[in-house]
């Protein structure tokens, strides 16, 4: 089986699918149409772009401009972790928080990964780096996401438990103990359940993506596993720093809940 | 007169060189530890209050220096939302202050915050609870069950889960989570606001048997027939001013 190229004539029928979205959304009146077609333009707009930026990135395979894709891509994924919690931190510390982990975690399991399994020549070519990396940090962003986003509102629900341990003389890291582990447990999820139901219930978007170009099944699996593994480490990194970071910021010195540090909730 | 003040120095001299119970248990996070040195002990001599509060920095609250002797109590008393409990949550270190406190004439500081709050332990007007059972709780569960059995409490509650507790069983636990660990001076919030008369004059004994035990007890109380009962000196708060009232 051989690479079947589309045209955007082909792409274009499946649009109609949407278009037929925004209809029934008049004719129910849901609201809808509106979001459905800025949702729709910015996605053909950003991922034609991206597709630029990756034939002009590609074609160049300078280890500046890769380097420079993957900082932007960390720049947005650190943002993107804190775009949504309730409970941010004040000041630099939440969008530093979010944006150190993911860079720690993603960029070290995607180099791990571009020296040791796979291993291209060069080591940073962009058609390689950049889609691992990509994934990577998709799913540790998710991970430091949500254990921030536990860590901080039981922390704030909790209160009363965590000074009435505080006030009989238990440490900052012992009466933080179970809310930091409740978010842990949060951000690990969804990459537990993901590897519980890969191949039951979902095919993974990179190895059917790998098998409609025509690469053999056994060896699209193999670079699935791989891609799991690296995205689990680098899941439990980010979310394990992310969370312990963001607890000694909670606290202080002198043993006390900095409930302070976050921002009111909205 | 002389010798009861000879007496007191005595005793505390006695009390330093034992540590206190659970102060190995505790991770010194900065590595620190307090050691004696002959200048404290000469300073000491003058010194007979047990809890010397000497200043306290923080925002919505000016103090007047002011001190606990061994097994003394003191009431705190003023209208809600005067600063009562901003009072002793910054003597228990639990909000960020800056303050000149000292236990046995040692500086806070000089301790670490966990140290220093199993020494001079704050109890909430509103309890906390971090674990399910309510057995969980209790550093010493023998003593526990003792001291929860004089407030009226049966043994057994310690099995119990702390959802089956009521608000007012709540309150009396959480001073007995207190006590079992032997702090140096309680820092107590409204402790028998709730209670009924029965309970409320268990809770009394109780703290009449720590004062005998040279606790030292700083406790809000809106009642001033048990503030007459429990303590000779009260200090007045209001509108973040504390003071002591000489009537």
């Amino acid at each position: 089986m051989n690479f079947v190229p589309l045209g955007y004539g082909d792409v274009a029928i499946a649009a109609v699918l949407v278009l037929v979205n925004g209809l029934l959304s008049l004719w129910f009146a849901l609201g809808l149409e509106r979001q459905i077609a800025v949702a729709t333009l910015r996605m053909v707009i950003q991922l034609v772009l991206v597709g630029l930026v990756l034939h002009a990135l590609f074609n160049a395979e300078a280890p500046f401009w890769t380097l420079l894709a993957a900082l932007v891509m960390i720049a947005f994924a650190g943002r993107e972790s804190i775009a949504r919690q309730e409970r941010p931190f004040t000041g630099w510390w939440s969008y530093g928080l979010g944006t150190s982990t993911v860079l720690m975690a993603a960029g070290l399991v995607t180099v791990l990964a571009l020296t040791t399994a796979v291993r291209p020549q060069p080591w940073y070519d962009p058609r390689f780096a950049i889609p691992l990396l990509g994934m990577i940090l998709g799913n540790t962003m998710n991970g430091i996401s949500l254990g921030l986003n536990t860590l901080t509102v039981a922390a704030a629900r909790e209160r009363n438990a965590i000074e009435a341990r505080l006030a009989l003389g238990a440490t900052r890291w012992e009466a933080l103990g179970t809310v930091t582990r409740g978010a842990l447990k949060s951000g690990m999820l969804p990459i537990i359940n993901s590897m519980s139901a890969t191949g039951l219930v979902s095919l993974p978007g990179m190895m059917t993506g790998q098998i409609l170009s025509g690469v053999a099944p056994e060896q699209a699996v193999k670079y699935q596993l791989l891609i799991m593994f690296l995205i689990a480490g680098s899941t439990a990194l980010g979310s394990l720093a992310a969370v312990m970071l963001g607890a000694a910021r909670l606290t202080d010195q002198r043993h006390r809940l900095r409930l302070d540090r976050l921002r009111p909730a909205r | 007169m002389l010798e009861a003040v000879a007496r007191r120095t005595a005793a505390h001299y006695r009390r330093r060189y034992r540590p206190a119970e659970g102060d190995i248990a505790i991770g010194l996070g900065d590595g620190r530890r307090w050691k004696a040195g002959p200048s404290e002990f000469a300073a000491r001599a003058t010194e007979v209050s047990s809890l010397n509060v000497e200043r306290i920095s923080r925002s919505h609250l000016t103090v007047e220096p002011f001190a606990l002797a061994d097994g003394e109590c003191v009431v705190v008393s003023g209208p809600s939302g005067a600063g009562k409990s901003l009072l002793l949550r910054a003597i228990a270190d639990l909000d960020p202050n800056e303050s000149e406190i000292l236990l046995d004439a040692e500086r806070r500081e000089a301790l670490p915050a966990p140290l220093w709050r199993r020494r001079v332990t704050y109890v909430a007007a509103e309890s906390g609870w971090w674990a399910d059972a309510v057995g969980a709780h209790f550093a010493h569960r023998d003593a526990a069950a003792a001291l929860a059995q004089s407030l009226g409490l049966p043994a057994a509650c310690l099995d119990w889960p702390v959802s089956r507790l009521s608000t007012g069983e709540r309150q009396r636990l959480a001073l007995v989570r207190a006590l079992v660990q032997k702090p140096r001076a309680l820092l107590l919030d409204e402790p028998t606001s709730g209670l009924d008369q029965n309970a409320a004059e268990a809770v009394e004994t109780l703290l009449k048997a720590a004062l005998a035990h040279d606790t030292a007890i700083l406790m809000v109380s809106h009642d001033p027939a048990q503030a007459a009962r429990l303590a000779r000196r009260q200090l007045r708060v209001e509108a973040g001013r504390v003071w002591e009232d000489r009537r």
